[in-house]
């Protein structure tokens, strides 16, 4: 349509500029995070309404998980929100390098979070917590139990799978760093790689209280 | 990439979206938003069809009070698989993935929408979908109805999965294209394509957009743990595990309800365009048409209560909730009177689309007004679950939608094509259509006053008259359709050409040739006016007649 299409390799046909393309794609990217919190948003209504009509049970039933699991979590998880920002933050510096490093580190973080998670849940098997009709732990037998734990296992098994999908997403921005597609001047796709990102924590940030604070 | 002078040259515009490529790969991997548009086409009417003869068939059944032609499954299952066809795979994405992915680009002046690839992810979204659910409807047919309350929907012996995953990923397809267009309208619009000078259809179909954004994904969510219920007996939902059904009915209806207004505003958008196309009239009321549409999409956000009057909740919710669904009817009725508006002095031609246009004007007054009615408490608890219920959501949702969605097809059909339609066969097929309506579904309305419940397999024998009737009135009705699509097939290799502008429309799409040329415009448009400012063109006119003055 206009010369500057082929003056600038990332722009698309159909947008005029680049700013205009980057606007765009951070704007879809907004909409987009904010579709993904509402998907969240059902199960957290879910809880809350459960947690009013069983509040003892749920502070109950909440002490029986391990408060060090999802601490070190959480720490893990912040870590590598910073790791991310400062991995954009060398890309626009021009460092190639350390931007890798840091897309790299974050990666590493996300599947420590995973690892720690699975001990976790391993843990939780074998005293017996597991979800709905399957729950079996001795100490807690009180109506509404499983219901916290079928809660605990539903939400932290999809925050679970958008670590994965964020994962993937991160892997594939160090692949277009790596090969130069992703520079200084053009940093849109790992921008929107860190926000995804950036969601999955924040996500967790909320989740880390209502699940294994509750008093 | 000029179209032919002449109107109706046997010349056909070339090279154009349908023609410029013609391999199977190029329709497939396609990134123009008009191929999408043209296979959303192909995949909705299918699901349209299949949803119509579901219900052409379990009205047999109710010619007679007892036992007939299907046994109880079946027929639970059918009206099933008709509610979740017609709601999931027609309503929701006909005008938006159709219509929408066609024109909101060209009348904003843009070459694409603003992400191409996820646009086709979306229709393969759809498509698998689509087909998860329906073979999971035939395979071993869900029989919970479109609604899909719990704990039945959690404990019943029919698989229920796939259709839930179904529905699951169909949601998905419509967040894609709500995010798309979102953002193409923030950042795509042309030079002087200003907020307040967007064609109408385009500000029904960015408030359509925000409700899938912001609905969708609890639908989804709650879907899932439907589905997850029935397949590991989790008892999310099941008081008998200490769950709570209430809690799936507000999170179903904080998605179905605004889900109405997904299938409604993009038509309404539709009937903006046609009826000031049609009357050769500025829009009138241009701001209030376009904010009543965000204050329906916002308002619709508020009323989901009105679904559980009878579920146990307070007297204060339920005269809360209300309050606010009433309030949708102020804001409808702001665009009613504004259409008539547009009319009034207009010089109206009446032309199959702007039929539909009466159509829709009558059906929905009709449906809307029922719907105050049933939005007040009082009179709710006797109609509820009845056919009186029925027959409301079916003049809104085929009423008006699919009303807005024929007068999109036939106004768009010389755009989208190349040729015209046979203007007889349109009218004749619209009186079809329209009477078939009525004699199908006001007996429902009688009948649910007279205590019919809904999705009862079996009645008591006085109610018999007027099911005969509305089952009659189905089949004026799927006469109708197959009339329309038999012309309209006919049109694609027959119809007269069209040329540009074969309605003397000044919708900015009409701009471009027919069919469309592969990028939209030659060159980037540059827009002065708002859409349909006939004003001008009669000032122009006057000018080259009296002064003879040439200049445009
Ligand atoms: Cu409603």
């Amino acid at each position: 349509m206009t010369e500057a299409t082929h003056l600038e390799p990332h722009l698309a046909h159909h947008y005029q500029s680049l700013a205009q393309q980057t606007h765009a794609a951070r704007l879809g990217m907004w909409v987009f995070l904010g579709s993904e919190a509402l998907l969240f948003a059902a199960l957290f209504t879910g809880l809350t309404v459960y947690r009013t009509l069983n509040g003892s049970v749920f502070a109950l039933a909440s002490q029986h998980l391990s408060v060090a699991f999802g601490t070190a979590n959480t720490f893990v998880l912040i870590t590598s929100s910073f790791t991310v920002v400062l991995s954009l933050h060398f890309l626009q510096a021009g460092r190639k390098g350390l931007s890798l490093f840091f897309l790299v580190f974050t990666i590493a973080l996300a599947c420590a979070f995973l690892t720690i998670k699975a001990f976790e849940w391993l843990h939780d098997f074998s005293e017996g917590i597991f979800p709905g009709p399957y729950y079996a732990q001795k100490e807690l037998q009180l109506p509404g139990a499983a219901m916290f734990y079928t809660f605990y296992y539903l939400m932290t098994g999809l925050h679970g799978l958008h670590v994965v999908a964020g994962m993937g997403v991160l892997a594939w921005c160090t692949g277009l760093v790596a090969r130069g597609d992703c520079h200084a001047g053009y940093e849109t796709p790992l921008e929107l790689g860190a926000m995804y990102w950036h969601l999955v924590d924040i996500i967790w940030i909320f989740l880390y209280p209502l699940l294994y604070l509750i008093t | 990439m000029r179209p032919s002078s002449e109107p109706n040259s046997p010349v056909y515009h070339q090279p154009n979206y349908l023609g410029h490529e013609t391999s199977v790969r190029s329709w497939l991997l396609t990134h123009d938003h008009k191929r999408i548009a043209i296979m959303f086409l192909g995949g909705v009417l299918t699901a349209f069809f299949a949803g119509g003869v579901f219900a052409l068939v379990l009205r047999i059944k109710l010619l007679v009070p007892g036992k007939f032609f299907i046994s109880a499954l079946a027929y639970n299952r059918l009206f099933t698989l008709h509610g979740v066809t017609m709601v999931f795979l027609f309503l929701v994405p006909a005008v938006p993935s159709v219509f929408g992915n066609f024109f909101l680009p060209i009348m904003i002046g843009a070459q694409d929408v603003a992400f191409p690839r996820l646009n086709l992810l979306s229709f393969y979204l759809y498509v698998t979908g689509a087909a998860i659910a329906l073979f999971g409807m035939i395979w071993n047919g869900a029989d919970t109805g479109w609604t899909f309350y719990t704990p039945y929907s959690t404990t019943t012996p029919t698989d229920i999965v796939p259709v839930l995953l179904g529905v699951f990923l169909v949601g998905f397809s419509s967040i894609v294209t709500g995010v798309n267009f979102i953002v193409t309208v923030h950042t795509l619009r042309a030079p002087g394509m200003t907020w307040m000078r967007l064609p109408l259809f385009v500000w029904g179909s960015y408030a359509t957009a925000v409700v899938q954004v912001v609905a969708t994904p609890v639908l989804g969510m709650t879907v899932l743990l439907v589905a997850v219920e029935h397949a590991f007996d989790f008892g999310i939902f099941d008081p008998a595990r200490g769950g709570d059904p209430v809690l799936f009915e507000h999170l179903f209806w904080f998605y179905s309800h605004p889900a109405v207004y997904i299938m409604i505003l993009p038509a309404m958008g539709v009937i903006s365009e046609v009826v000031a196309c049609f009357s050769r009239k500025n829009p009138f009321g241009y701001e209030a048409i376009a904010f009543s549409s965000l204050g329906i999409g916002f308002v619709g956000f508020l009323t989901w209560g009105h679904h559980l009057f009878v579920s146990g909740q307070s007297t204060f919710d339920a005269g809360v909730f209300g309050v606010l669904s009433m309030l949708v009817a102020v804001f409808s009725a702001i665009k009613v009177f504004n259409w008539v508006g547009i009319m009034y002095k207009g010089s109206v031609s009446f032309k199959t689309p702007l039929a539909y246009v009466f159509g829709f004007l009558f059906l929905f007054v009709f449906g809307g007004m029922t719907g105050v009615a049933l939005a007040t408490v009082l009179l709710d608890v006797p109609w509820h679950d009845t056919y009186f219920v029925v027959a409301h959501f079916h003049f809104i949702m085929v009423g008006a939608s699919l009303m807005g969605f024929l007068a999109a097809l036939h106004y768009w059909f010389p755009k989208m094509f190349g040729r015209m339609y046979p203007e007889r066969f349109g009218i004749a097929a619209f009186f079809l259509v329209f009477l078939g309506f009525l004699v199908t579904f006001i007996p429902q309305f009688l009948l649910g006053n007279a205590g019919m419940p809904r999705r009862y397999y079996e009645y008591p024998a006085h109610f018999q008259p007027l099911h005969v009737v509305s089952t009659v009135g189905s089949w004026l009705l799927g006469l109708g359709f197959l009339l329309i699509l038999a012309y309209l097939v006919w049109s694609l290799r027959w119809g007269e050409i069209a040329g540009p502008n074969p309605w003397g429309s000044e919708g900015f799409e009409w701009r471009t040739p027919s069919p469309v040329g592969p990028e939209n415009y030659d060159e980037t448009p540059v827009f002065t006016h708002r859409p349909h400012a006939y004003d001008l063109v009669e000032a122009a006119e006057y000018r080259r007649r009296e002064l003879g003055d040439e200049r445009d």
